[in-house]
């Protein structure tokens, strides 16, 4: 059966509080998911509390304030901060989202902070997303084409037909659309999931695309493709604001139009 | 993980792109998807066809419902409502246990009994009606 509740391993407890220093002036507190694969113990959450007069406004300022000078055991993914590398994509308040482009001031009370929901986690933030990735591989993203470019220059397009690849190019792959949708919860193993479906729409999409027919017989599966229940969470929780459940509904509008 | 619990071992050596390309795609899918919407556009009108009978006959006796129903137009939509009704609640049943039910005997076996059990609901309105339209 699907899994409502976490294992008896993963229930998460209340960890350790560490306050802020005397003199601050502006105090939010970040309770963050903490687990060590090392050391045996369940997940908890510590709540750490930051001045936010000595911190950048970001919630990934405060995260980096905190392993800086709080507490260098925090772990975490984080590369370019500012929202083109995806690495650092968690839950936070509630929603998945990239923390270094949720400004602290939209949380109000606590900020809570987990990894992005229903994947394995590889240590605190940090989720093992091997499988999206290789569902990405699945899924054969590159262009495919029999006939040969011109020798003497690059595969044209339209202004028209390069318009089709708007609010798809966009995608940073930072897979969270994936991990808020239920669908993709229960069934990870075999629905590929709205980041990955929105990937195979960027193919079948694109004019030099020679492969679409094959991309779509790919694609015709009841858990590949029609797990997607329309449920719209990918596109709520989207922090590049694409649109992956219309991707998937254009797959799915493809679909019929190839047979009839 | 508690002391007692045995070492944890890796019981998949299978590549993530082996795994993720799984038994391959079943070619079929948009089918049942596209039949689905089919008989949910149908059920718009019926159901409202279906409630809008149900008032006029609200304390109606059993001659007044057999009158009701032996009109053609009443038993032709009766019957169109159960076909679609029937069928829609059959794909959408099996669509919501392939969600949620993992192990493949159980879910199996679910299927079965839900779907015999839809079958067999079906039926007896089929017959409910024909019943009343041809006594």
């Amino acid at each position: 059966m699907a899994e409502f509740t976490l294992p008896a391993n993963s229930k998460v407890g209340v960890g350790k509080t560490y306050k802020a220093p005397a003199g601050a002036t502006r105090v939010k507190a970040f309770k963050v998911y903490r687990w060590n694969p090392d050391d045996g113990k369940n997940p908890v959450m510590d709540t750490y509390e930051v001045d936010l007069d000595k911190c950048g406004p970001m919630v990934l300022d405060a995260i980096v304030k905190i392993k800086n000078e709080i507490d260098a055991s925090l772990t975490f993914r984080r590369s370019c901060r500012e929202g083109i590398c995806g690495s650092c994509a968690m839950n936070i308040d509630g929603t998945n989202t990239l923390a270094c482009l949720k400004p602290i001031g939209e949380v109000k009370g606590e900020v809570r902070i987990t990894p992005l929901p229903h994947m394995p986690v590889v240590k605190d933030l940090v989720p093992d997303l091997n499988q999206p990735y290789a569902q990405l591989r699945s899924i054969e993203p590159w262009l495919q084409a029999e006939t040969a470019p011109p020798p003497d220059a690059e595969r044209l397009q339209s202004k028209e037909e390069r318009a089709e690849l708007d609010g798809l190019w966009e995608c940073i792959l930072c897979f969270c659309c994936s991990t808020s949708c239920p669908s993709y919860w229960w069934n990870g193993d075999r629905y590929l999931g709205p980041a990955v479906l929105l990937q195979a729409y960027r193919w079948i999409a694109d004019s030099r695309d020679e492969a679409t027919g094959k991309r779509l017989d790919a694609l015709e599966d009841p858990f590949k493709l029609y797990r997607c229940h329309t449920i719209m969470n990918c596109t709520q929780t989207c922090p590049k604001g694409l649109n992956p459940a219309k991707a998937i509904g254009k797959i799915k509008q493809l679909m019929l139009e190839r047979q009839g | 993980m508690s002391s007692k619990d045995p070492a944890p071992s890796i019981h998949i050596r299978r590549s993530p792109l082996g795994r993720a390309r799984g038994l391959g795609a079943a070619k079929t899918g948009s089918h049942h998807w596209w039949v689905q919407r089919l008989s949910a556009v149908a059920l718009l009108p019926l159901v409202l066809y279906f409630i809008v009978s149900v008032l006029m006959l609200k304390g109606a006796g059993h001659a007044a419902m057999a009158a009701y129903m032996a009109e053609p137009w009443n038993t032709v939509l009766f019957i169109a409502l159960i076909a679609a009704l029937f069928s829609h609640l059959d794909q959408g049943m099996q669509v919501v246990l392939e969600d949620y039910i993992r192990t493949d005997s159980t879910r199996l076996t679910v299927l079965m009994l839900v779907k015999a059990a839809i079958a067999l609901l079906a039926l007896a309105s089929l017959i409910s009606v024909l019943k009343l339209a041809f006594s």
